[in-house]
């Protein structure tokens, strides 16, 4: 087992082992998600007050979730790329980056959607969304950091530092403008909240969940790939693979 | 000749960092400057309604503070990288973290105490009644040095970039927020003749919190940066 990992560390070994998973990973989540879809938007019932346009939850609950998942994911791979100098958490914390900024915008634009007709407008300054753009700011600070450093590897270490300070703070974020809100103006419209959820309509959001999740793994082995290629352009073993793919 | 012991070195920096300052006072004035003129657009940008002001001004003093705090933020570690003597703090047998907090606390001293001075003149411009000056005077004495301990990490990540400036807002706005909410919102409830015990119990573990854990990211993200 500890070979295994061991193995898997070597961006030699990532490529050819992630070249495997990748179509399997795909087939899996094409199939959550048309499950997931089929049983939201034709199965599940139509809600008695919100009427049709709740469905859009199906892909933004499970967005708002993997937009916090990744960046723990992302701050995780730091650490042990900071602590044990392993090349391939570095290339997988960077690529999580991306993926989970493109979740956190997804959830954004989709509950400004759906607020429009629910709350009346597409934007109000509720806790969980204000925290949610912070998030997005987080996200968009990690990029921007790595793609100013020339180095590669300098700039995964620096960012790493970064996604961690940020895990300090992601806590804080979050309960300060909860209180802010509370404090200021009432009770939140927030009603995400309860999970008094039909079950018909649970189903489908967790196997959007498990889509999203499998979503992520495809997408950010395909993204680390290239990653890994480019950082060992000048190395012999992808030398070689171009050389038997032309 | 002696190597210095941990507190010799802790105010020779201290005493080099304030005395360089000294010398270039116009650097100094200028963040102050900067945190006069934004808050005096306010009421000329939005309306001069005594009551208005009254409502909003602890969070116009607020962001002006933040902004100015971040204007500044860049004379930390921006000369010292210039002349490499940052290269010499870096290789000095001292925890680099200790020596991470001199500097800071030199930055505070230079740029966050005369915003604690200036911010009474700015109450008054705005309104604030006198409760609520107090509040903001305790706010900022004990935001402020949060302000200056997490963009020291900001700065300590970019110091070697040339377009550093503008990466260095993104990176630090965002982890400026918490003190932004905790301390405006103090300012704005002791105006309203409610109990602020709460809010500011919190700014002071936001700075016991950053005083541990800041130094030693901002040396650590020395160390990346510089190798």
């Amino acid at each position: 087992m500890l070979r295994f990992f061991h193995k898997l560390a070597s961006p030699k070994h990532f490529y050819r082992i992630s070249g495997k998973w990748i179509p399997w990973l795909g087939v899996a989540c094409l199939g959550f998600m048309l499950a997931g879809l089929y049983q939201g938007l034709l199965v599940a019932p139509t809600d008695y007050q919100q009427g049709d346009s709740y469905r859009i939850m199906f892909v933004h609950v499970p967005a708002a979730w993997m937009s916090l998942f990744i960046y723990m994911v992302m701050a995780i791979a730091g650490v042990i790329g900071l602590v044990w100098r392993i090349k391939l958490a570095e290339i997988m914390a960077i690529s999580s980056a991306h993926i989970g900024a493109s979740f956190t915008f997804l959830a954004l634009i989709t509950g400004s959607i759906w607020g429009k007709p629910m709350w009346g407008s597409w934007w109000v300054w509720d806790a969980r969304l204000t925290s949610e753009l912070i998030l997005l700011f987080l996200y968009l600070g990690v990029i921007a950091l790595y793609n100013a450093i020339d180095d590669r590897r300098t700039a995964a270490r620096a960012t790493s530092i970064l996604a961690l300070v940020g895990v300090v703070n992601i806590p804080i974020i979050h309960y300060s403008v909860e209180w802010w809100n509370t404090l200021h103006q009432g009770p939140t419209v927030t009603k995400f909240d309860a999970p008094s959820i039909d079950f018909r309509m649970l189903i489908p959001l967790l196997l959007m969940a498990v889509a999203f999740k499998l979503f992520y793994a495809v997408v950010v082995l395909l993204r680390a790939r290239v990653e890994v290629l480019q950082r060992e352009r000048n190395t012999s073993w992808v030398k070689e693979l171009v050389a038997e793919n032309e | 000749m002696t190597p210095a012991t941990l507190p010799q070195a802790f105010s020779t920096l201290l005493r080099r960092d304030l005395t360089l300052a000294y010398r270039r006072r116009s650097e100094m004035i200028n963040p102050l400057l900067f945190f006069v003129l934004v808050t005096a657009l306010f009421p000329l940008g939005i309306s001069a309604d005594p009551a208005l002001l009254r409502e909003i001004g602890p969070g116009i003093i607020w962001v002006a503070a933040l902004l100015a705090s971040l204007l500044s933020l860049e004379t930390v570690f921006r000369s010292d990288f210039d002349d490499g003597s940052l290269e010499q703090l870096l290789l000095s047998p001292h925890p680099l973290s200790v020596l991470m907090i001199a500097k800071v606390l030199a930055h505070w001293l230079i740029t966050g105490l005369p915003l604690l001075i200036v911010a009474p003149l700015l109450g008054v411009l705005l309104n604030l009644s006198g409760d609520a000056m107090q509040t903001l005077l305790i706010t900022l004495a004990l935001g402020t040095p949060v302000l200056s301990l997490v963009g020291a990490i900001g700065v300590a990540l970019t110091v070697g970039l040339r377009k550093g400036g503008t990466i260095l807002s993104l990176l630090v706005l965002p982890l400026y927020v918490p003190v932004l909410i905790f301390a405006a919102s103090a300012v704005a409830s002791s105006d309203a003749g409610l109990q602020v015990s709460a809010h500011l119990s919190l700014l002071t573990a936001l700075l016991i919190l950053a005083i541990s854990l800041s130094p030693a990211a901002t040396a650590a993200s020395l160390r990346i940066s510089m190798s």
